[in-house]
């Protein structure tokens, strides 16, 4: 089943000839509406018509997140604000977060996307789909409700939090696809558990799963669980949201769809492009978006490519399942959290060098972070409510720009490792 | 009129405690008042020494977070009723109380208990009238 056959199956010729329309229109918009990227242009002495066949894509400049907060907040749009119907933001690597903006044909493309996805995983008409991402800044919760919608499904927009009732509805409405984080899965998993309900009570068949890295172990933990088929699914708010990639039920890498995305993987050093097979950055093209399109997008995921026909015949090429990161971000929760963002946070506090350490868990299926911070003299207090106070106002300040709940542990200084050159400022204990 | 109380931050973990006071038995420092106020993830230990400057210098140089804070040193009598009455005259005088702790040595029948209080200056001033003897320094010192 496809939501889109003639586009999800379309032939390597066929699609390669959509691109390169696609990629001439989308560079000559950028460079005419977006200074930012003309400029860039310029300084190599490109210009669109120089863009002759797909090829040509590699003498196009990179986009990174720091352009985006080069031109906060809505200096990389390429059309007018009239056009654009809706912001999503993520966290920024410091104080201000990252803001992307669709136009109405955006949205309407963005939930063609996740209506793939979705009977990727078996949706049809008929299907109670219950979308447990967040609704919000976030693209999660949105990103899912309409692209549920544009199949037609029933939606249950129970967002996250308040597991029980979730749970609840879940039973009663016979929900059969859970879109949600996969910890998230798996704490709901726990909760049915200490409910005293048997998943063969439920009527789940698929869960689609992303936002963070997970394991094919923590794959094996929810389809037992659950008793589900448990697909991944990619996507970043930069390039529009989830629905970039996602797995179908051969679970064998996700298929980014092609004809609104151009992937390449290149060393993340080098900045060379790398053979298929090979592993390296991902870099996302967009091809087919008018609010915010990005040219050689830096993800920072890590992952690999392959072209290799897919027995569900998706023509599509695959990314391997995503779990590392060239950069010191991390995901929890679903949050991205820069430990730069912790940084400036402390610095705020009154903390001109501060020395700190994140610890990040994942105790009963939930991402835990613990932010350790040396007790400078500065901070010190003779009172306990006053240093309690400072543990409160900072774990308040991390809550406010990144809208995490973190515990913050005083810890004697000298207490974190120092190492020659750059700090080690974090410790994954979670099992990846 | 008031006198010098060593504060340090510690981790609430094994070692810590003896990690201080081993620096201050090296120096020869005399303890003559202590007490700890913790909650699960860490403590503030609270001193009174012979040599305040001296022991200040020698747990910043070993990497403690410390800062001097002023207490008052009030003589109660060492019998029943004796704490209660110093405290009835500070509520009277509505001076709230932080912390309070008691010296190790006593002079004669007297107890000292040192007192952490919001407003020192007002404290004072309520406590003599009441004709309750406050120590200083050297006071201290001669005990």
């Amino acid at each position: 089943m496809y939501w889109n056959k003639s586009r999800e199956c379309m032939s390597r010729d066929e699609l390669e000839f959509h691109q390169l329309q696609k990629l001439k229109e989308t560079v000559d918009r950028v460079y005419h509406n977006v200074e930012s990227y003309r400029h860039k242009m310029q300084q190599k002495g490109i210009i669109p018509e120089d863009i002759k066949s797909l090829e040509d894509l590699k003498i196009l400049p990179f986009t990174t997140k720091q352009d985006l907060r080069d031109n906060y907040p809505t200096g990389l749009f390429a059309a007018p604000l009239s056009e654009i119907i809706r912001i999503h933001a993520s966290s920024g690597t410091t104080g201000k977060p990252t803001v992307v903006g669709y136009t109405r044909r955006d949205i309407s493309n963005w939930a063609e996307l996740v209506a793939r996805c979705l009977v990727m995983g078996g949706g049809r008409r008929d299907t109670v789909v219950q979308v447990s991402y967040g609704y919000g800044l976030f693209t999660g919760g949105l990103g899912f409700h309409y692209g549920a919608e544009k199949l037609g499904a029933v939606v249950i927009p129970t967002s996250g939090g308040n597991t029980r009732r979730q749970v609840m509805l879940m039973k009663d409405l016979k929900t059969e696809i859970l879109a949600c984080t996969p910890s998230y899965a798996l704490y709901i998993a726990e909760t049915l558990e200490e409910m005293g309900i048997n998943r063969d009570e439920l009527h789940l068949k698929t869960g689609i799963f992303g936002a963070e890295p997970w394991t094919e172990n923590m794959r094996k933990e929810i389809q037992e669980k659950l008793g589900i088929k448990a697909l991944d699914i990619y996507g970043l708010s930069e390039v529009i949201g989830p629905g970039v990639a996602c797995e179908c039920s051969e679970q064998n890498g996700l298929h980014i769809f092609e004809d609104f995305f151009i992937p390449e993987i290149i060393d993340p050093i080098t900045e060379e492009p790398l053979p298929p097979g090979e592993k390296g950055e991902l870099v996302i093209t967009t091809i087919d978006k008018e609010g915010l399109p990005v040219i050689r997008y830096r993800t920072r995921d890590i992952t690999s490519i392959k072209y290799e026909p897919c027995p569900c015949g998706r023509t599509h090429a695959r990314i391997e399942k995503l779990l590392g990161r060239t950069d010191d971000m991390l995901i929890i929760r679903g949050v991205n959290v820069f430990p730069s963002q912790i940084e400036s946070v402390l610095m705020a506090a009154g903390e001109t060098e501060p020395h700190y350490l994140l610890i990040v868990d994942r105790v009963d299926n939930l991402d835990s972070l613990e932010v350790w911070v040396e007790v400078s003299e500065k901070l010190f207090a003779d009172e306990v409510r006053k240093l309690e106070d400072v543990r409160k106002k900072i774990a308040s300040d991390i809550y406010t720009t990144l809208g995490i709940t973190v515990n913050v542990r005083l810890v004697e200084p000298h207490t974190i490792e120092r190492s020659e050159g750059k700090a080690k400022r974090v410790i994954d204990k979670r099992k990846m | 009129m008031f006198v010098k109380q060593i504060s340090v931050f510690l981790e609430n973990k094994p070692g810590r405690l003896a990690a201080v006071t081993k620096v201050l038995a090296d120096k020869g420092i005399d303890i003559s008042a202590i007490s700890i106020a913790d909650t699960t993830q860490f403590g503030i230990l609270r001193m009174i020494v012979n040599k305040p400057e001296e022991a200040m210098a020698a747990v910043k140089q070993a990497g403690f977070p410390a800062s001097t804070t002023e207490v008052l040193a009030v003589e109660v009598q060492d019998e029943p009723g004796g704490l209660n009455h110093a405290l009835q005259v500070l509520q009277q005088a509505e001076v709230s109380v932080e912390y309070l702790y008691s010296f190790i040595k006593r002079n004669e029948d007297k107890a000292l208990i040192l007192f952490r209080v919001e407003d020192p200056q007002k404290a004072v001033e309520a406590l003599k009238s009441a004709g309750i003897k406050i120590y200083g320094s050297d006071d201290i010192a001669s005990l």
